[in-house]
C-alpha cells in the first residue's frame, strides 16, 4: 500500500468519523439507526423492519439518513432478544421487530430465562387476525359445530396450523377451546405444518379438519369458494370477509391479533423512548403505512408505550397459563 | 459462487432495490428467477472444482463431480453440469407451461403419509452410496439422523439435544453440515496426505466434451429431468431430495460401467438436471397454492407480497402475466446461462491451477464466508470446524459420508410426516398403503431394490 494511499484512507475516515458525530449532535431525530429482523429475509419479522420501519420512516423523514435492516434469525427470536439485553442494552439507536410469537415465546420462558421486563415495549402498528377454517364441504357449519367435536371427540378431530406445538396458531385455538370450557387441552388433536399455506392444503384435501391460522392465509382460499372461514378471532367484521363472524358474535369471547410491533433496549434514555413510540405512532397513523398494511393483509392495530406494556404482559400472563397446564413450560 | 451466498440471500440483497426503483412486479419476478437459476449454476462451480456446495441441492453434484475434478477432468464436468441444467431446466418448463394447473393437485393430494413413503424410497437409495462397508454406511447415517433431530422438535414444542444452547435451538443447517464434512474435512485431509502424495489436484487434461459424452448421458439427463420436476413440485421435498433421487437412480440403473462415486460425468448429470428441473418445478406450488417449495421460493412470496401480489388459487386469473412471463423469462435465463457459461468452463477449471498454498487458504476463507452468511452466526462458524474434524477422522476410518448428508436431510422430513401421518390415523399404519401415489411410491421403491440385481442377471443370460 503506498503511503499516499494510506493518508487519502485515514484522510476519508477522519472526515467521515467527524461528519457522523456532528450529524448526531446536531440533529434531534435517531440517525444511523439500525432494526434488528430477528428472522431472515422473507418473514413477518422481516417485514416490520424493512417496510414499516427502513422504508415509511424513511419517506416521512422521522429518522435522519436510512434505517440499517439486521437479519439475526435464530432461536425463533431468542438469539435477537438474548444479543440486544447482553450488548445492545445501552443503544439508543436500535428497535427491534416483534411479534405475538415474541410475546408467546416470553409466556413460554423459552428466551434462556429473558422476561419481557429486559426491554422497553415501543409499540405495534398492525396485526393479522386468527381465523379459524374448514372444507366447503365440511360438516362443521358454526364455531359452535367445530367446539362440540373437540369437546366430545378430541382425538378424531384433526386441527391443522403453520406453526410448531405450542406456537401461536395452535395457542389461538387452546385459548378458545378454553373460553368454550373445554377441560382436556391436552386431548386437542392438532398437527404442525412448516407453515400456514401447507396447512391450508391438507384442509383442501380434505385430510384435516379444521385449520388455525391468520386471516391473511386464507383470503385467496376464502374467495375461490374452497374453504369455509367458522369465525375470525377480531373485535369486528372485516369487509374482505363478506359474511363471516366474529367468534365474538358466535358467543367465545376471543381475540387472537398477531400483532407487528417494535421494542428497544432496555437502558434507552426515557426521552429517547419517547421519541420512539411517537415516531411508531406517527407510522401507524399514516396513510402510507394503512396502504402497505392492508396490501399485507395486516389490520389496524394500535397500541403504543405504556399501553402497549401493558398489553404485551397480559399476553404473556395468558400464554404462560395456558402453557403451563398443557405442559409445554419447563 | 460463494457457497452460502446462494439464491437466498442474493434475492434478500436485490429485493430492497428493486423496490425502491419501482419496477413492476413481473420484471422483478423474472429477475428474481434469473438470479435463483443464475446462482443455482454458480452453486455447482465451487462443488464440481472445490467440494464446497454452496446449496444443498448441489451436494450430490460435488461427489461425483468432485472425483473428477480430482482426476483433471474438471472442465468436463463443468460443461456436462451446464448442458445437464439447461437440458433439464428447458423441458422442465414446458411442463410447467403446460401441466402446472394438474400439477398443483399432486401438490394438494400429497399428504404426510405420502411424504413418509417417499422418504423411504429417497433412503432405499442409501444403499447406492455405500462404496465399502454396508455397517459404515449405517453408522454414518445414523449420525446424520441424529444431526438431524437437534433442535425444537415442531410436533411436541420440546427442545431435543439443544444442552440449553440458544444457537442450537432452530437446528443446524444442512449447508453447515454440508460444508464442514465435505469441504472442511477434505482440506485437512489434502493437508495431511501431502507429506507422501505430491499433487493429488491434477492440471486440467481436458476441457470440452464431446457429443458422445452428451449422448451417453442424454437418457441420465431426461430421466433426471422428469422426476426432478415430479419431486420439485412437492412442497415438503425439493431440489435436494431431487437430486439424490436422481443420482440413485441412474446409479442402478446405469449397470454397465458404471463408474458413480469414483468420478462419472453420469453423475454429475443426473442430479444437475434433476435439481434444475425440481427448481422450476418449486413455482408450482409457490404461484397456483402460494406455498413456497423451497428457501428461495420462499423469499420471492415474501417480496410478491410487497408489491401486492399474492401468489395463491387466484393467481391464474387474476394475474396470468406473472405466470406467463416467469415462464418465458425462465426459458431465456436457461439459454443465456448456457451461452455465458460453455465459453468459461475453461477460465473457471483454471481455479485448481492456482498454486496451493493460495488455494487451500482460499477454499478455507470460502467455507467460513458461506457458514457465516447462513445465518450471520460465528456459531455455524465453529461447527463447520468440528465438523470438518470429524469428517476427516471419518474418512480416515473409510466412513463414506454421503450416507450422513442424506440421513440430515431426510431424518427431519421422514420423522415429522411420520408422526404426522400416525396422529391423522390414530396409529395406525395402513394410513401409508390407503392411496395410489403411497402404493406407486412403495413399488419404486421396491423395485429400486430389485432393479440392479436383475439386470445383472439378465446382462448375464
Amino acid at each position: 500500500m503506498s503511503s499516499r494511499f494510506k493518508k487519502t484512507l485515514s484522510a476519508i475516515l477522519f472526515a467521515s468519523i467527524t461528519a457522523i458525530s456532528l450529524f448526531t449532535t446536531a440533529n434531534a431525530k435517531p440517525s444511523g439507526v439500525e432494526c434488528i429482523a430477528p428472522a431472515g429475509a422473507g418473514g413477518g419479522w422481516d417485514f416490520t423492519c424493512r417496510v414499516p420501519a427502513a422504508q415509511v420512516m424513511g419517506q416521512l423523514g422521522l429518522i435522519d439518513g436510512t434505517m440499517k435492516v439486521t437479519n439475526m434469525s435464530g432461536a425463533g427470536g431468542g438469539k435477537a432478544f438474548s444479543h440486544v439485553v447482553a450488548k445492545r442494552s445501552d443503544d439508543q439507536n436500535l428497535i427491534v421487530a416483534a411479534s405475538m410469537a415474541t410475546a408467546a415465546r416470553l409466556g413460554q420462558n423459552v428466551y434462556a430465562g429473558f422476561t419481557a421486563a429486559d426491554v422497553r415495549w415501543v409499540g405495534a402498528l398492525g396485526a393479522d387476525y386468527g381465523a379459524i377454517a374448514v372444507h366447503r364441504d365440511s360438516k362443521f357449519k358454526t364455531l359452535g359445530d367445530l367446539v362440540e367435536a373437540m369437546r366430545n371427540d378430541p382425538r378424531r378431530t384433526a386441527i391443522v396450523g403453520g406453526s410448531s406445538a405450542g406456537g401461536w396458531d395452535h395457542l389461538k385455538m387452546l385459548i378458545l377451546a378454553d373460553k368454550a370450557g373445554i377441560k382436556d387441552l391436552k386431548a386437542i388433536n392438532y398437527i404442525s405444518f412448516d407453515n400456514g399455506g401447507t396447512a391450508m392444503l391438507e384442509v383442501i384435501s380434505k385430510r384435516a379438519d379444521a385449520f388455525t391460522g391468520d386471516i391473511s392465509e386464507l383470503v385467496d382460499y376464502f374467495k375461490k369458494g374452497d374453504i369455509r372461514i367458522l369465525a375470525i378471532l377480531a373485535p369486528e367484521r372485516i369487509g374482505a370477509l363478506d359474511g363471516v363472524q366474529t367468534a365474538k358474535e358466535q358467543g367465545f369471547d376471543v381475540i387472537g391479533a398477531n400483532w407487528r410491533g417494535f421494542y428497544a433496549p432496555k437502558n434507552v434514555s426515557q426521552a429517547r423512548y419517547n421519541e420512539w413510540v411517537d415516531i411508531v405512532r406517527k407510522v401507524a397513523e399514516s396513510s402510507q403505512w394503512s396502504d402497505l398494511a392492508a396490501k399485507n393483509g395486516l389490520a389496524p392495530f394500535a397500541s403504543f408505550g405504556g399501553d402497549f406494556e401493558t398489553f404485551v404482559g397480559g399476553q404473556i400472563d395468558l400464554v404462560g397459563k395456558i402453557s403451563k397446564d398443557l405442559g409445554f413450560m419447563k | 459462487m460463494l457457497p452460502g451466498i446462494g439464491p437466498v440471500n442474493a434475492i434478500a440483497v436485490l429485493f430492497p432495490i428493486v423496490y425502491s426503483l419501482g419496477v413492476p412486479p413481473a420484471t422483478v419476478l423474472i429477475l428474481f428467477a434469473g438470479v435463483y437459476y443464475g446462482a443455482q449454476y454458480g452453486n455447482s462451480i465451487s462443488s464440481i472444482l472445490l467440494n464446497v456446495p454452496g446449496t444443498s441441492a448441489s451436494a450430490v453434484t460435488a461427489i461425483d463431480g468432485y472425483a473428477l475434478a480430482k482426476k483433471g477432468f474438471g472442465g468436463k464436468a463443468l460443461a456436462m453440469s451446464a448442458v445437464a441444467s439447461f437440458v433439464g431446466g428447458t423441458i422442465s418448463i414446458f411442463f410447467l407451461a403446460l401441466f402446472a394447473p394438474l400439477l398443483a393437485k399432486l401438490a394438494i393430494n400429497f399428504g404426510p403419509a405420502e411424504y413418509t413413503v417417499l422418504m423411504v424410497f429417497a433412503f432405499v437409495a442409501l444403499s447406492s452410496f455405500s462404496l465399502g462397508s454396508l455397517a459404515k454406511a449405517i453408522i454414518s447415517a445414523f449420525l446424520g439422523l441424529a444431526i438431524a433431530t437437534i433442535g425444537i422438535d415442531s410436533t411436541t414444542g420440546v427442545s431435543r439435544l439443544t444442552f440449553g444452547m440458544l444457537e442450537l435451538y432452530d437446528g443446524i443447517d444442512f449447508i453447515v453440515v454440508v460444508i464442514g464434512f465435505f469441504a472442511v474435512s477434505e482440506l485437512l485431509y489434502i493437508l495431511m496426505e501431502d507429506q507422501k502424495i505430491k499433487t493429488p489436484i491434477q492440471s486440467v487434461t481436458s476441457l470440452m466434451i464431446s457429443i458422445k459424452e452428451i449422448t451417453a448421458s442424454i437418457v441420465s439427463i431426461l430421466r433426471s429431468c422428469v422426476s426432478g420436476f415430479l419431486v420439485g413440485v412437492l412442497p415438503g421435498a425439493g431440489g435436494t431430495i431431487a437430486s439424490f433421487i436422481a443420482y440413485a437412480t441412474e446409479k442402478k440403473l446405469l449397470t454397465d460401467k458404471n463408474e458413480f462415486g469414483k468420478g462419472d460425468l453420469r453423475g454429475v448429470a443426473a442430479p444437475e438436471s434433476a435439481n434444475n428441473s425440481a427448481s422450476v418445478g418449486a413455482f408450482i406450488p409457490l404461484l397456483i397454492l402460494g406455498v413456497p417449495g423451497s428457501e428461495t421460493t420462499a423469499v420471492m412470496l415474501g417480496g410478491l407480497i410487497s408489491f401486492g401480489i399474492k401468489p395463491g388459487p387466484l393467481l391464474l386469473e387474476n394475474n396470468p402475466e406473472i405466470f406467463w412471463g416467469l415462464a418465458a423469462s425462465m426459458f431465456i435465463g436457461n439459454f443465456f446461462l448456457i451461452i455465458l457459461n460453455l465459453p468459461l468452463v475453461g477460465l473457471f477449471a483454471r481455479i485448481l491451477q492456482t498454486p496451493r498454498w493460495i488455494l487451500m487458504p482460499m477454499i478455507m476463507m470460502l467455507c467460513i464466508v458461506g457458514a457465516y452468511t447462513i445465518n450471520g452466526s460465528e456459531f455455524d462458524v465453529i461447527l463447520i470446524m468440528i465438523f470438518g474434524l470429524v469428517g476427516y477422522i471419518m474418512r480416515r476410518a473409510e466412513f463414506p459420508l454421503a450416507p450422513l448428508v442424506l440421513g440430515v436431510v431426510l431424518g427431519g422430513l421422514i420423522e415429522t410426516n411420520f408422526r404426522r401421518a400416525m396422529i391423522y390415523s390414530h396409529g395406525s399404519v395402513s394410513i401409508f398403503f390407503d392411496s395410489a401415489i403411497c402404493i406407486t411410491l412403495w413399488f419404486m421403491a421396491v423395485a429400486s431394490l430389485l432393479v440392479p440385481s436383475i439386470m445383472k442377471k439378465v446382462k448375464i443370460k
